[in-house]
Order: structure tokens, then sequence, then C-alpha cells
């Protein structure tokens, strides 16, 4: 039974890196803005862009 | 009719028309094309009509000159250093994914920008750049010239504040939460039937484990609490984190006591859920608008810089560095930085937002010229009489400072509530310690310590944040945004309103116009019409603008005297318009009550337009919607619609005009003084001094971002006629507040049932107090959002 004791040490040990990851995403400020992350990821990258303009200038003529 | 493909308004019938698109406005078709060259066509794809429209008017210019002015730049850069620098920008105008799109691709726009990071929820923008290729001055226009207009004002230093203590909340609910579910995981065999079999060495270990997780948790995270407790307790008053401290110090003290002399696990989960909870309602309650600013002073309404002339050269220096006897320019729509002489040039001084007065006021050479004007028509010169600090404006500001917030928190229910309950709770847990000390101490120590333990009153601390917190958010969906929780609570108090005129029940730029003459012709309204189109004064506006649409003539030898009139000859004929003394002398009688604008063509009297304030709608639906209420007015105006307003607002007597913003003050104090609980509804610099002496200061916006005195609530201008909505709901708040508190004392006694019979074991514990806690929570929540949709807010 006293390999519980041995069980609870790792899953508290792997809790607390966890804990460690939560506290250092808040200090980086990760939890400052909750509204731009999430648009900020489905913005496209240049050449996208660019291509996606020659389909608009196509639509045009 | 077309939609703007830039900002989404209607063009009217003459579209700009660019790449074959219709446009409003030439300066929407002008971001167009900036974008259009630099291949940025994704913004309108996006989302439609993501642009930002501004007036014509609106040109950067020399508007941000002062930014090359070291001093100045120094202040708002971040960092600068080795060619690079940093600078933060507050820029209200953000609203859409497309702008955080563009604000994030400025490099394509400018080579010089390095980098740049939109912070959505603050509306700013983080830019690094080379100072090599772009100035501080040169990237603010580039901003202006897409039409994100940065606000540069002087300080941004709360907001960090606020940053600070929001990041550090969030910082203790992981720890508590991270040690709540760790502890229950532990303590759960001694809750299940056969737990008292686990061998002494493993419960021993789960104990000793429990003690280590518990201790950040008693101390990081109850650390607010304490020191909150300790506080209020210096200054002799009892708030609701008293017993919530001694709670947690009964349950750390008996929970280890347990532990170490091997009786049992403690309570150590239920401390821990306990702060998890407390501290998720403290967040919840924190998160307040951070984008709004509800205490600015004087300083952010005033320039940066102004510009002085010295020795013949135009410089620009800080505000600070004003001195009296300074001789400074002032430009067409810029403000007065000081109370001074006017030493050259017309002034059409528009005190509208310093002194509630509606139209600008002429001065002449010599006459004394009030900081917070702004100035209409070319630009002043004038000598300073006064430093910035001591203006007639500031000096107001700075007479009626009182920590608002803390004297309000002493009154709030929570706190009365708790300083009955906290002596309660100890005269009940020293009557138990005493009958049960003949028995068996330690039994009695036992009890002592229980009572403590359930009667930590989390519930109840519970109750206001959450309710609060919802119905603030409530209140922000529907326009009206509140500086913070404890705002509800003041609002429910108040028995008295003072409303402020104009541009607070009436529309600031907009009035009523009748003509008032012989009948005009179509051309005669075109000569008109073209006349008042170049002027820039307000009634000039409203009066070209109320006219039918024409196409406008040339006005040959324009003249502007500012206080009198404007004149000039169209197709031939000399047409003016003005006062009563420009065009018609001594000819016509003077009527005082409504503000009249005369016209003449040829030298023949015409008649004259009437203009009168437009009242908000709904205004009569708020007047009536405040039962119960003394109603006041206080205008900075004339009496001219005395008549009007008795009607409205009713009783002569409590109508107030040609008010000075001390008088403002004074009869808020008066009212203050006689017992009253003042909510005061205001718009301008004017009502500065009287929104924060009043208990409840409510300030009218057009744009909620844009610079508003120092209040407690802002209202979005177009909810106006709402307002009376809002604070029934305020009180029907204070209601479910009430209801919550019914039911955690429903708890404490069911859980003080069991402790005085010394029978309250952890698990019981275990079971009650988050129980409770998650009551409350879904209790508030729940009947706030059936409260707002009973009604008909936006939930």
């Amino acid at each position: 039974m006293s390999v519980v004791v041995v069980l609870i040490g790792f899953s508290i040990l792997v809790a607390v890196g966890f804990l460690i990851a939560f506290l250092w995403a808040v200090k980086s400020g990760q939890y400052d803005d909750d509204v731009s992350p999430s648009v900020r990821i489905l913005f496209d990258n240049e050449d996208e862009d660019n291509s996606d303009k020659s389909i608009e200038n196509q639509t045009q003529v | 009719m077309a939609e703007c493909v830039h900002c989404g308004q209607e063009c009217g019938k003459n579209p700009v028309i660019f790449d074959n698109k219709p446009f409003c406005c030439n300066g929407c078709s002008m971001v167009y094309q900036i974008l259009q060259e630099k291949k940025m066509n994704r913004y309108y794809t996006m989302m439609p009509t993501p642009g930002i429209r501004l007036d014509a008017e609106n040109k950067a210019g020399t508007r941000y000159a002062f930014l090359d002015n070291d001093e100045v730049r120094s202040q708002f850069l971040e960092f600068s250093d080795g060619g690079i620098s940093r600078v933060n920008l507050f820029i209200p105008g953000i609203h859409c994914s497309s702008c955080i799109w563009l604000l994030e691709n400025l490099q394509t726009l400018h080579e010089g920008v390095i980098h740049s990071h939109v912070n959505f929820v603050r509306k700013e923008v983080n830019i690094t750049f080379r100072d090599s290729e772009i100035t501080l001055r040169q990237l603010v226009e580039l901003l202006h010239s897409i039409h994100y207009i940065p606000e540069l004002s002087h300080s941004t230093k709360k907001k960090d504040e606020h940053q600070k203590v929001n990041r550090s909340t969030l910082m203790k609910i992981g720890v508590a939460g991270f040690a709540f579910g760790n502890i229950m995981l532990l303590s759960f065999p001694d809750y299940l039937p056969g737990g008292e079999q686990i061998d002494r060495l493993m419960s021993g270990t789960f104990g000793i484990v429990s003690f280590i997780l518990a201790l950040p948790v008693v101390t990081y995270c109850s650390w607010d609490f304490f020191l909150s407790a300790f506080k209020s307790l210096r200054k002799k008053i009892i708030n609701i984190d008293l017993p919530i401290s001694i709670g947690i110090l009964a349950l750390f003290l008996e929970s280890s006591y347990e532990i170490f002399s091997g009786i049992g696990t403690g309570y150590m989960d239920s401390l821990a859920g306990l702060l998890f909870f407390m501290l998720i309602g403290r967040w919840y309650q924190g998160r307040t608008y951070e984008s709004l600013s509800f205490d600015r002073d004087y300083r952010s309404y005033f320039p940066i810089a102004v510009t002085r002339i010295q020795e013949g050269k135009e410089e620009f220096v800080p505000l600070a560095e004003l001195k009296p006897g300074d001789s400074i320019l002032v430009r067409n729509g810029e403000l007065i930085p000081a109370d001074s002489e006017l030493l050259e040039g017309e002034g059409s001084i528009d005190y509208s937002f310093v002194t509630g007065e509606a139209f600008p006021v002429a001065k002449q050479p010599g006459d004394h010229v009030f900081a917070g004007g702004r100035q209409t028509g070319a630009a002043l010169r004038l000598k300073v009489e006064k430093a910035v600090e001591q203006s007639y404006l500031t000096r107001l500001w700075n007479e009626d400072k009182v920590g608002d917030d803390e004297k309000r928190s002493m009154q709030s229910v929570v706190n009365r509530v708790s300083h009955y309950f906290t002596i309660i709770i100890l005269v009940l847990a020293t009557g138990a310690l005493i009958y049960w000390s003949f028995d068996d101490f330690g039994k009695a120590v036992y009890v002592f310590a229980s009572i403590l333990i359930v009667a930590c009153p989390c519930a109840l601390a519970l109750t206001i944040p959450f309710t609060f917190g919802n119905v603030m958010r409530v209140f922000g969906r529907n326009g009206f945004y509140i500086r913070n929780t404890s705002v509800i609570e003041a609002i429910t108090h108040t028995n008295a309103v003072i409303f402020d005129k104009t541009g607070t029940i009436t529309h600031s730029r907009s009035m009523k116009i009748n003509w008032d003459g012989s009948p005009l012709s179509e051309t005669e309204m075109q000569w008109i019409r073209s006349l008042a189109r170049n002027s820039t004064h307000p009634l000039s506006v409203m009066i070209g603008e109320w006219l039918p649409e024409s196409p406008l003539l040339i006005a040959e030898s324009f003249k502007e005297i500012p206080g009198m009139g404007i004149s000039g000859k169209i197709d031939g004929h000399i047409v003016m318009m003005g006062s009563r003394s420009f065009i018609a002398g001594s000819e016509v009688a003077a009527d005082t009550r409504l503000s009249s604008v005369y016209v003449s063509v040829n030298n023949t009297l015409k008649g004259r337009f009437t203009l009168e304030n437009r009242y908000r709608e709904g205004l009569n639906e708020v007047v009536s919607g405040f039962e119960g209420y003394s109603l006041h007015l206080v205008s900075g105006d004339n009496d001219a619609e005395r008549e009007n307003l008795t009607n409205i607002i009713g009783s002569g007597e409590n109508l107030h005009f040609n008010q000075s913003p001390t008088d403002k003050l004074a009869y808020v104090r008066q009212l203050k003084e006689n017992g009253k609980h003042v909510i005061m509804i205001g718009d301008g610099l004017n009502d500065a001094g009287a929104l924060l002496s009043a208990d409840v200061g409510v300030t009218i916006a057009d744009d909620v971002y844009h610079f508003s005195p120092a209040c407690d609530a802002i209202l979005q201008s177009s909810k106006f006629g709402r307002l009376h909505e809002y604070l029934r709901f305020a009180r029907s708040a204070m209601k479910i507040v009430y209801s919550g508190y019914g039911i955690s004392f429903l708890y404490n006694v069911i859980g003080l049932s069991f402790a005085v019979q010394g029978l309250l074991s952890p698990v019981v514990a275990a079971i009650l107090m988050p129980l409770s806690s998650i009551t409350v929570v879904g209790f508030a929540g729940l009947s706030v959002r059936i409260m707002a949709r009973i009604k008909k807010l936006n939930a």
C-alpha cells in the first residue's frame, strides 16, 4: 500500500508543474487580453494575402 | 443609397467614387487609397466596413507637432535606446478584428515600424519602431491618416496598477485551486465508508501533505483578507473580511492541531475550497471596464504641450513649463490651457464644456479668457496670467477629492451585516465554550473552533461580487458603464436627482430651428446656406444643415465678426446674418428667451431663425421614472427655457440657471447637508465638481471612450431614455443580494446547529461549505439574468 504514498508524491509533482506553467502564463501577460489572440490566430500570412487580392481583381473584371 | 465601403455610413446623393466603390467622404476614400497602395485590402474583406469616419475638419496638420519636443516625447516612450523606441498608445477607435489586423501590420505601411501588438481589451497598441526612419510624431500622424487617432493624455498609470492587481488575483486563484484539488483527493478516503481502515502511516502522510499544501493558501492567498480585516479594525470598523479571517485562522489552527496530534486530516480541503471560491468572487467583481477611464482629471482634458512664442519664435513646451507672463499661441480648435489675457486676434471661445453656455463667447484683445475654453476661428495670441494648476477650473477640480469608494464601502450593507454577524458569532462561540467547558474542556475548544469555522461567511462574501458583477455586465451591454460594483448599492440609496441642462437633457450640437419672418424664396435660402457654410460657428453650422440642400455659391468678401455675425456678397447681393444688434440695430425689440439669428439681404431685414434646444428622446419618461425623488436642475445657461423645463421637471424652485461650476458644487453639498442622497447627471467640465461630490455622478457621453469628467458611471447618450430603468434594475439587484444573504444564513444556521452540539465533522464541513458557495453563486447569476429579461434589458 505504501506505493500509494510514492504515487501521490508523483501526482503532486505533476500538478506543481502545471501550477508553475499557469503562474508563468499569468505573469507573462497571457491573461491580460482575452480577445485579440483568438482573432490573431485567424490572420493569414502575407502570401495568401496577395492571392486573395488577385481573386478580388478577377471578380471585378 | 450606397453604403460607404470604408465606414458603412450612407453616402448621400453624391458619393465619392474611387476604384468603382462608393465612399461617404474624401477622408474615407483617402484611407482606402492608402491601404490600396500598400496592398492591404484584407482590411476590408475581413470585416465589412470596418473603418472609422472622421469629420472633414479633423486634419492632423500641426496638431502633433508637440511630439517633436524631446521632453514631451520621452514622457510617452516606454523605452528608447540604440535608435529603437517603443510606445504604448491608447486608441479608442479599436473595435473589431480588422482593426487588430491593420494595427498589427503597421510595418507594411511604414518600414520604420518593427513590431506592433494590440491589446484589444485595453484598446491599446504597443509599437516598436526605428527612430532613424520614423519619429514619434510621424508615427502618430500615420495612425491619424488611417483614422486610428491615439488619445495622447498625461497618465495611463492607473491602468497598469489595475493590471497588476488582476494578475496577482489570478495567480492566487491558481494556487488556491491547485491546493483545493489536491487536498480534496487526499481527504477523500476519510469521507468514504471504510476510510477508517487506512493504515496510520498513510493517513499521517496524507495529513502532512495536506498541511504543506495548505500553507501557501493560508499565507499567500489569504493575505489580502487579513490585511483588509486588520486595516478596518484599526479604524474600529468590522468589515466582512474580519469574520472571514477569523474563520480561515480557526480552520487552519484546528486542522493543524488535528493533523499533528494524529486525530484526523482536518478541514484543509474546506479551507482551500473556501479561498478558491472567494478569490474567484473577488476577481469577478474586479473585472471592470479597462478601456474606460472614470477618474481623469483636468490634465487629460488639457493639451500636453502648447505653442509658446519667445523672441518671435514659436516653440512647443510641455504644459507644466508654462509660466505666468508667457506669450502663447492658440489655434482654431485648440484649448486655452491657462487663465490668460487676449493680446491679439478675435476670440470666439466655446465654453460649452466648461460652463455649459451653449454658444461661443466673443472676446476682444484686452479681455480675459479662462482655461478650458476652445477657440473657434483664427489663431489667438495670449498672455498667460496664472499657472495651469491655479486656473479657476483646475482649482475647482482639486477642491473636492474624497476617498469616495472607501467611504462607500464602510456604509455598505455587507459591512453593516457583517458587523452584527461577527458580534453574534463571537457571543455564540463564547457561550458554547463556557457551556461545554463545564463538561469537557477539550470538547469546548473544539466546539468553539467549529462555530468559528462554520460561521465563516464565505457565501455571504460571495453574494455581492457575483450579483453586482453580473449586474455590472448587464449594464455594460446596455450602454451604462459603472466604475465599480459599489456604485450599484450607492445608486439604490439616492433620493434626489440633479440634471445639468446643456448636453445632458438637451442635445449639445443640434437644435430645433424655426424661421420667423417673411417667407424665403428658394434662391434666398440658397444664399443664406452658402453664407452660413463659410463659418464654423455652431449656429451657422446648424442653420446650414437645416436649410434644404442646394449647390453652394461663392461668398465674396466674406467677413466674420466674432460675437456679431457674418456677411458676404453672393450673386451680387449683400447677405448678412447674426445677432440682433448686428443686423437690425434697435429696430427690433430684444427677445432674450430664444437664441435668434437675424438675416438681412441688401440691408433689408428678412426675419430671424429661432433656435430651441432639442431635448433628448425619452426625457419625459426618465423624469417620471424617478418616482419618489426630488428633482433638480442646475444649468450654466440662461433661463430662456424656464417655462419648458417647469413643464417637464416641475416646481420652479428647483430650477437654477446661470450657475457657475462652483455654484453647482455648492448646490450638491447643500442638498447633501439636508440629508439627501444625490445622483448628479451631467456632461461637461462645469459639472466636474458636482459629479465628484455627489453620491453618484453620472456622465452622459456621445462617445464613452472620449474625454469625460471624473465620475462614477458613464452613460451612452443614446441610452439616456432608459436611465430610470437602470436605477430600478439596481434596486432589484439589491433585493437579489438580500435573498442571497437569506440563503447563506440558512446554511449558517444548519452548520451552527451541528457545531454547537460538537458534531461538526470534516465531511460535514466539506459538503456544507462548497455547497453554500455554489448555491449562492448560481442563485446570483441566474436571478440577475432572469431579472434582466423581465426588465427587457440585454442580458
